[in-house]
């Protein structure tokens, strides 16, 4: 921890837009890290951080909708955290260094005047051009979406994106029958290999989900209490409710009317800076350079919103290293957990270990054999530990041997210990 | 103070944790890369997750959930996710056998 004197002189007071996942925790990391200055956290939403990926698991299941707040309201107070709820930025001024924010439940907009600026706008869902379909991010959806599932019934999902899959889940056990539909060829195309979608899959058709893939709802309308969606392969449903969970897409509007370079995503440096050296965006809305695969990534996931606000808190004050986090991922549907480290799709090869267990990890390799991605499925926490390691894999970036890594025998941790010795 | 047995000193690898039942009570029981022992509460503070499927490392146990981090000797939480600290419990070994006080 270093103290105020050693930050830069010019920064007093540092406005963070977006009171979500990652805005918030940057918010509490400066302190963390020694800032005394003014810190101002404005959000859209009215109430303050809550975590997104229970709306989608525990939030289905139960009675009574309890929001997992990482912070309390007290803890954000004694950080000296002005915390402007129920408010949204309307512009950004970058030659002034101000922000104008709309009218909210205080009062009167204001304009609000910054040393450093943060941008954590995360994400909106994408959305079909079609009524009468609801979509999950926040707490509000997720209050809607309760209101439809029941212990009868029929649901449509749309999408089987890792939200689709889950809401998929959380139906079936209300008692609900679910239709999954997917454009695309597979389940979780964008997240994992198809080894590990496979048995996915086979774990929705086990529970009775019927996923039709390269399937699209051509067109949908209301017929008496129920709805009527037609299919892309003629075929009709009649459903109670449409849900879909089709990828989202980064809120850059504010950060492209002020002049920021956007291009799918606020595009930042390897320490979180935007086109204007002031100002830095991390979490869901940021695109920023991946040092192991070399190219631009943009991540939607909890741990990334946590680790890039670590990132840009440090950056804002001059203590900023390049971000290297490796990105990870989890999901649960049923009883089983899906964990994933590292950017699927950027290996050259594969390598499978076959766990005596049943579980199967799926192994990314680079042309020099070093470990860049794993993924697997597996009951309660049994797959964690192996992907944890397999992260501290990745991160090692040392060549490593494919058939001991193919051997269940030997230890992934003695391979670990091995490769940072 | 009340010492129960819990397990075997072999029942634990170095490095690692497993889970145990007192009296319907979940306890996580760690050896060290020392081959000291620790004894916690057996869920995480932030999700209730069990903690002995968790990845335990240079002294810190990691939620197998969200990967909250704990230390071993003491609970401390080490940061966000988790930001309530976990119950510890004295431990002794004897005769190759873990006892722990739950108080
Ligand atoms: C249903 C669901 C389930 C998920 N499950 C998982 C999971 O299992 N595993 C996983 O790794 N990830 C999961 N995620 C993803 C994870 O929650 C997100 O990646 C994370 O929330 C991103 O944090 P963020 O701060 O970037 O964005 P957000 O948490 O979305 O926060 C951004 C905030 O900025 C506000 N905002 C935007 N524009 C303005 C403006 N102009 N003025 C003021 N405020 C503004 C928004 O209203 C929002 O509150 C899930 C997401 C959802 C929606
Ligand atoms: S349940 Fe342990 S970190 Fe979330």
């Amino acid at each position: 921890m270093s103290t105020s004197a050693d930050l830069p002189p010019d920064v007093r007071r540092i406005v963070v837009v977006g009171a979500g996942e990652c805005g918030t925790h940057a918010a509490m990391a400066l302190r963390d890290k020694g800032f005394a200055g003014e810190i101002t956290l404005i959000g859209r939403e009215s109430v303050h951080a809550y975590e997104r990926p229970p709306l989608s698991k525990g939030a289905l299941a139960v009675d009574e909708l309890a929001l997992v707040h990482p912070w309390t309201p007290e803890q954000l107070e004694q950080a000296r955290i002005a915390l402007r709820l129920g408010v949204e930025v309307t512009d950004i001024d970058l030659t002034a260094g101000t922000v104008t924010t709309s009218t909210g439940p205080q009062g009167a907009g204001e304009v609000v005047p910054w040393d450093r600026l943060l941008l954590a706008l995360g994400s909106d869902p994408r959305r079909l051009e079609i009524d009468e379909v609801t979509y999950l991010r926040t707490h509000e959806d997720a209050e809607a979406l309760r209101a439809l599932l029941r212990s009868q019934g029929h649901l449509l999902v749309v999408g089987a994106g890792f939200i689709g899959l889950e809401i998929a889940a959380g139906a079936r056990e209300r008692g609900m029958d679910v239709t999954v539909v997917e454009a695309g060829p597979r389940a979780l195309g964008r997240i994992v290999p198809e080894e590990v979608a496979a048995q996915v899959s086979a774990l929705h058709d086990a529970h009775g989900v019927s996923l039709r893939v390269t399937t699209t709802v051509a067109g949908l309308r209301r017929d008496g209490d129920g709805l009527r969606a037609t299919l892309s392969d003629g075929d009709e449903l009649v459903v109670d409710a449409v849900v879909a969970g089709i990828g989202a897409t980064p809120t850059t509007a504010l950060a492209e009317a002020a002049g920021l370079v956007v291009d799918d995503g606020i595009v930042v440096d390897a320490a979180l800076r935007t086109s204007d050296p002031r100002v830095f965006a991390a979490g869901d809305c940021a695109s920023f350079p991946d040092a192991r695969s070399g190219g631009r990534v943009r991540l939607e996931s909890w741990r990334n919103a946590h680790d890039q606000a670590e990132t840009a808190a440090a950056s804002m004050l001059g203590q900023g290293k390049a971000h290297v986090a490796v990105p990870w991922f989890w999901s649960d549907q049923y009883d089983q957990m899906l964990s994933v480290a590292g950017l699927p799709g950027t290996g050259e090869r594969s390598v499978l270990r076959h766990r005596d267990d049943g579980v199967l990890l799926h192994l990314g390799l680079d042309a020099q054999d070093r470990l860049v991605h794993a993924a697997a499925v597996g009951s309660g926490a049994s797959v964690a530990k192996d992907i944890r390691v397999a992260e501290k894999l990745i991160a090692a970036a040392v060549p490593l041997d494919p058939t001991q890594l193919m051997d269940p025998g030997v230890p992934l941790r003695s391979i670990l210990k091995a490769a940072t010795a | 103070m009340s010492w129960t047995r819990v397990c075997e000193i072999d029942d634990v690898e170095e490095e690692d944790v497993i889970g145990v039942s007192v009296d319907g009570q979940d306890i996580a029981v760690y050896r060290d890369e020392d081959g000291g022992f620790h004894a916690s509460e057996g869920h995480c503070t932030h999700e209730r997750m069990l903690l002995c499927e968790g990845l335990v490392m240079d002294g810190i146990i990691e939620c197998p959930k969200h990967n909250g981090r704990f230390r071993i000797t003491d609970g401390k939480a080490m940061g966000a996710p988790v930001t309530v600290d976990l119950r510890t419990y004295p431990v002794k070994v004897e005769d190759g056998e873990v006892h722990v006080d739950l108080g």
